[in-house]
């Protein structure tokens, strides 16, 4: 059962001081599949980010439109969570009132928010961290905060836009496993941008390979290793094709968009 | 010394007690050294002298007392009209603006240059003081306070907008929390103009306060005088300018973390 169509959705920028208008995204069209992981590949600057802010409603397409759950997306909203590249806990909260943030918005009682906080703080392994301000953590407990936050709110998708992009590879990789370990429980719809091959194969059950700017989706992979998935399948032979027919199509981008500039 | 290496405590506050000793140093010498004529400066001894007369004989401390008054009055009338006129400036885009440009000429407007108007509206009472005080901050706190509410960082209200928050939700918890630090600090800044503003306001047209008592010792000479009063303010600033950090620090623990 499709959760969300992305249909014929484009995005092009206003120019910027007599400059000529960008167009970050071409007209694409990709139907996302309920309790799907998909994750999208693709150089930098290829509309990752425009194609993610535009499911959350965070920017509005150019043409075409959103549907989630045959709903049209007009504005953002709690049933389309999202983590950022960036660290956007709130400095002012504690780890716990970070997480129960949405919670909040929804008029939902102290009680109740108490209970589901902490049962996210023990899925994430930071019960200890409570009562910390996000100063006090590193990136690798922010994100993972980050990702408590969304989910605790239980939304419909949940969008994530590199969120382990800053992160060292020991630590990137623990929080894969993680954010897997949360998937295969929940099976949530999951949207994944990201520019790291190996990810982008570890974690999807489908991988969609954008080109370079004006993105579009030039392939649409599936990947069909069994879940529940350990770190040691990034060795397996499957994993490995995987990882040169999908390193061979980025190269050609990395390549046209390196020839672009 | 590197760039940007912290130092200890101990050496923190040995530094800044030095700075005085040194400047007390170099006045002393000066006067006392007969270097420069009484007339003009009054050495460190006579001050002290003079100020303990003041303090014990004419009444002094009311004069600080009322001064204080008048600061911390127009200061917190100021504060409780600006800071929501600046928060809902720095929230909302068609209220900016309509009142930017307004505020950013009365900003311009120099408070001790109402005080005769004032004086000619509100009489030379305690309001007439109040006011220039009132006048001299309100409009430098809207703009500030506008200015740090609209530069809240944008991914921290997409991450609450994504969370489900509304409008309200995010002025009363993403916008107002998030410069709350920034905005104390703009008090603390402008409480320490509102100072110079009182001073200006007691030299004219007054009867009583710390600026009082200075123009009355100038017709007398009494630069000792002077100097202490001058002094004295600079002392009440410091420590309304150390509670005011110790405040800060008690209510945004997060911000320094
Ligand atoms: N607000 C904007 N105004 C103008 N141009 C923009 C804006 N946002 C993005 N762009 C342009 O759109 C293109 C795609 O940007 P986007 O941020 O979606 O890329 P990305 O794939 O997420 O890249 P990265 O991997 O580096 O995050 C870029 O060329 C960028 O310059
Ligand atoms: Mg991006």
């Amino acid at each position: 059962m499709s959760k969300l169509l992305i249909d014929n959705v484009s995005r092009v920028f206003p120019p910027v001081r007599g400059g000529a208008p960008v167009q970050a995204l071409q007209p694409t069209t990709v139907t996302i599949a309920d309790n799907a992981f998909v994750t999208i590949l693709g150089p930098s600057g290829c509309g990752k980010s425009t194609l993610l802010r535009m499911v959350a409603g965070l920017d509005t397409p150019t043409t075409g439109q959103v549907l989630l759950d045959g709903k049209r997306v007009r504005e953002p909203g709690p049933d389309r969570g999202m983590v950022f590249q960036s660290y956007t806990l709130f400095p002012w909260l504690t780890v716990a009132e970070n997480i129960a943030f949405g919670l909040r918005e929804k008029g939902i009682s102290q009680g109740e928010r108490r209970a589901v906080v902490s049962q996210w703080l023990e899925r994430i392994g930071l019960t200890g961290f409570a009562d910390h301000y996000p100063k006090q953590l590193s990136g690798g407990m922010q994100q993972r905060t980050a990702i408590a936050r969304a989910l605790a709110n239980d939304p419909a998708v949940l969008l994530l836009d590199e969120p382990f992009g800053a992160l060292d590879n020991q630590t990137r990789s623990l929080m894969q496993e993680l954010l897997l370990g949360i998937w295969e429980r929940d099976r949530k719809t999951i949207l994944f941008v990201t520019h790291d091959i190996e990810e982008a194969i570890f974690l999807a059950s489908r991988v969609l390979v954008m080109s370079a700017r004006p993105g579009r989706i030039k392939a649409d992979v599936p990947v069909t290793l069994p879940y529940p998935r350990h770190y040691t399948i990034k060795t397996s032979p499957e994993f490995s094709s995987l990882r040169a027919q999908l390193t061979e199509q980025i190269r050609e981008e990395a390549v046209l968009a390196a020839a672009e500039h | 010394m590197r760039p940007l290496a912290p130092i200890s405590q101990t050496t923190r506050f040995v530094l800044g007690i030095l700075f005085f000793v040194f400047f007390f140093a170099a006045w002393a010498f000066a006067t006392l050294g007969g270097f420069v004529s009484p007339t003009f400066l009054a050495d460190p001894v006579t001050m002290l002298n003079d100020g303990w007369v003041l303090l014990t004989k004419h009444g002094f401390l009311g004069d600080i007392g009322i001064t204080i008054w008048r600061v911390i009055g127009g200061f917190i009338l100021a504060a409780l009209v600006a800071v929501p006129i600046g928060i809902l400036m720095g929230a909302y885009k068609p209220i900016e603006a309509f009142l930017e440009p307004f505020v950013s000429f009365a900003r311009y407007l120099p408070a001790s240059a109402f005080i005769p108007l004032l004086i000619l509206w509100a009489g030379i009472g305690e309001f007439q003081k109040l006011l220039v005080i009132f006048i001299g901050s309100v409009f430098q706190i809207i703009l500030m306070v506008a200015i740090i509410v609209a530069g809240v960082r944008r991914d921290l209200v997409e991450a609450a907008l994504t969370l489900g928050a509304r409008d309200r939700g995010i002025l009363a918890r993403v916008l107002i929390p998030s410069s709350a630090p920034d905005i104390a600090e703009t008090l603390r800044l402008v409480l320490g103009w509102a100072w110079t503003y009182v001073i200006v306001a007691e030299l004219i047209g007054s009867s009583s306060g710390i600026g009082h008592m200075i123009i009355d010792s100038q017709a007398l000479l009494a630069t000792g005088q002077m100097i202490f009063g001058i002094i004295v303010i600079g002392v009440i600033g410091l420590i309304s300018d150390f509670l005011f950090k110790a405040a800060n620090r008690r209510l945004f623990p997060w911000s320094l973390a």
